[in-house]
């Protein structure tokens, strides 16, 4: 599978980053909840074209796209919690939309997968049990503080962009065409990180404390995303997949930018086992899970 | 029409008459009370530069900032069912709805900004517990029907107040509620939805349903606020041409679209008494409980304490960030200056 060409540099936003590849898509303001009429890939097309037989995923896909979607859907609804509680109003609409368009990632990537054994995306969202679900460790963690949000936004924003920037080559067209419509978004994910990164490491003595600190607690849960297992192997090896061993020198590369440019140093901490992709999951994401789905689990059947 | 219906009120003072040094302020207040009167008489717009009479600045912070405030605290009873919404796509509607309040809250703060007061005064003052909000977000929302009914009629009935007020004399506000009335009205369908899938649902969901409509209908009615006998400020705010219709207008209005409504949700109002009556031809409804929405309103509701603090909670723990993003952005504009040096 091709690597695609990064796309010429254009910064945005009314403070500049001054990053190579923050806003690498030129278009800042792609986001899922802006109406784009005609071109826009909505889970409900994905759930059609699976119920119609257009589209079933392999076993193999479905398990990634299990992966993907968990990953999305536990950050959605952790970013879920800031909505009224963030420092000022604007974060309120941004963090909302970061939530926003990872809750559709999550019901595209679900939606597809579910395809495969039958089942809708809310059957896997509602009714898997804690080891079941496939996400890493790092999405699961909780929101700490402000800085401790960013720092998790920043590892994954860089994360998402390089494995959806190379996942819209895949062989699988229905994974190829949620990852073209993701990456725009998380694009403007890594902005907006980019920009509170920045800011707060130059901004108080306080906030630089803070989010050092923030970088210090999430650090541990990276190495995780890029580790390659037997199901990521032999996908890639079918041209449906990216290995995510192959994301990390870029990963290293732009995040190291960003550091440099906040004077920060990259976390010299211990990594943690992760094993979110087996369904070993941290102490976190059981309350997580219970609050998300008690509501369901009352009216098993119910329709909403 | 804005525009063209200014071209017919001449002689703005300061715009095409310059006050001459000697006729001091007492003659720059008649100009500007004389300017005022032609744009009321003729239904026009006053902008922020204009001249206006010092009630109107004020009843018009009060009322921009108390919307303000309302879409701002209303974000917490909606926020409470994200977490739990039963399926992906209605979580994904909620938090789009919560999300759109934010953002009703910012265009509201920027409206009264161009009457002088600054959004954090604003928001000091909200949190202070100084600054008032719709009565209707101390109520809890305690079953996940509550998002129905809160979209069907509690928007429904900010529908109601607000679509007249896209004619409001005041420029940025009257621009602001046509932005602001376009988002509600999703907001309001999504609320029947909600109910309409509930209705034809299991027994339990539709029971949830019932009780929700039982719970919000009476707090919903009163959200236009007390009766016109009872209303001192309707008067002026309606001369102003910033209210249109009386409290009790719109009360009958929102009960007669409300009583078209229930019927295709196959749920009932709580109220025997909802009947038009045909010699004023105007919807009727029970009596509603005064006592009640001035007791909310003064601090005794079920959740008053708890939305001050939450909010409260939000501005302070956000208040390093706040501080972080100012120092950043001072030591920017200071290294371009340097650079340009």
């Amino acid at each position: 599978m091709s690597t695609p060409e990064t796309q010429e540099i254009t910064g945005h936003g009314d403070i500049s980053v001054g990053v190579a590849g923050a806003g690498a898509s030129g278009d800042g303001s792609a986001s899922a909840t802006r109406i784009t009429p005609g071109n826009a890939l909505r889970p409900e097309d994905i759930a059609l074209e699976v119920r119609t037989g257009l589209a079933r995923p392999t076993e193999d896909v479905a398990e990634y796209a299990l992966r993907l979607g968990d990953d999305a859907l536990i950050l959605a609804q952790r970013l879920g919690h800031w909505i009224s509680r963030a420092p000022e109003l604007e974060e309120d609409v941004a963090l909302g939309n970061i939530a926003l368009d990872q809750l559709g990632h999550a019901r595209s990537f679900l939606s597809y997968a579910a395809g495969a054994w039958d089942k809708t995306e809310d059957d896997l969202a509602y009714f898997r049990r804690e080891h079941e679900f496939r996400s890493a460790h790092l999405f699961e963690q909780p929101n700490g503080d402000f800085a401790v949000t960013i720092a998790r936004q920043f590892v994954v924003s860089y994360y998402q962009f390089e494995l959806y920037r190379r996942l819209t080559q895949s062989t699988d067209a229905t994974l190829a065409a949620i990852a073209a419509k993701a990456v725009k978004e998380v694009d403007y994910h890594r902005d907006h990180s980019t920009q509170w990164v920045l800011r707060l490491a130059g901004g108080t003595d306080e906030s630089r404390r803070r989010m050092i600190h923030g970088f210090k607690l999430i650090w541990p849960y990276v190495g995780e995303l890029f580790v390659d297992d037997e199901l990521t192997t032999r996908l890639t090896q079918a041209g449906a997949a990216v290995e995510p061993s192959s994301l990390r020198a870029d990963f290293d590369r732009l995040t190291g930018e960003v550091f440099q440019e906040a004077e920060l140093e990259v976390p010299d901490v211990p990594a943690a086992p992760g094993g979110g992709r087996r369904g070993q999951h941290s102490e976190h994401l059981g309350y997580v899970l219970a609050e998300m789905q008690v509501l369901a689990r009352e009216h098993p059947g119910a329709s909403w | 029409m804005a525009a063209q219906n200014l071209q017919s009120v001449p002689d703005q003072p300061g715009a095409t008459q310059e006050p001459k040094p000697n006729e001091g302020q007492d003659q720059l207040e008649a100009d500007g009370q004389a300017y005022f009167d032609r744009v009321m008489a003729d239904d026009s717009r006053i902008e922020p530069k204009d001249w206006m009479p010092a009630a109107y600045r004020k009843t018009l912070l009060r009322q921009i900032s108390q919307h303000a405030h309302s879409e701002i605290i209303g974000m917490q009873p909606e926020a409470n069912w994200i977490s739990r919404a039963p399926s992906l796509k209605r979580k994904a509607i909620l938090m789009a709805k919560v999300q759109d309040e934010a953002g009703h809250g910012l265009y509201l703060y920027s409206a009264a900004e161009t009457l002088g007061q600054s959004r954090d005064q604003m928001m000091d003052d909200l949190i202070a517990g100084k600054a008032r909000y719709s009565s209707i977000f101390n109520y809890p929302a305690l079953t996940w029907a509550d998002m129905g009914a809160i979209g069907w009629l509690v928007d429904g009935a900010a529908i109601c107040n607000q679509v007249p007020l896209c004619r409001a004399s005041y420029g940025p506000y009257g621009r602001a509620m046509v932005r602001i009335c376009k988002e509600e009205s999703f907001h309001q369908r999504q609320g029947f939805e909600i109910l309409l899938e509930l209705s034809n649902g299991t027994p339990a969901q539709k029971q949830m349903a019932q009780d929700a409509v039982n719970r919000w209908y009476a707090p919903a009615l009163m959200m236009f606020g007390p009766p016109d006998d009872d209303s001192p400020n309707s008067k002026q705010s309606m001369a102003w041409n910033i209210k249109r219709f009386s409290n009790d207008e719109l009360r009958s209005r929102f009960v007669g679209m409300m009583v078209e409504q229930v019927r295709v949700l196959g749920l009932t109002l709580p109220d025997s008494e909802v009947r038009f009556n045909e010699d004023t031809k105007k919807w009727e409804h029970g009596p509603l409980d005064w006592n009640e929405f001035k007791e909310v309103l003064a601090g005794r509701g079920p959740c008053n304490s708890q939305r001050l603090e939450r909010r409260r909670q939000a501005h302070d723990d956000g208040a390093w960030v706040r501080e972080a993003a100012a120092s950043y952005a001072a030591k920017q504009v200071n290294k371009q200056k340097e650079y340009a040096a």
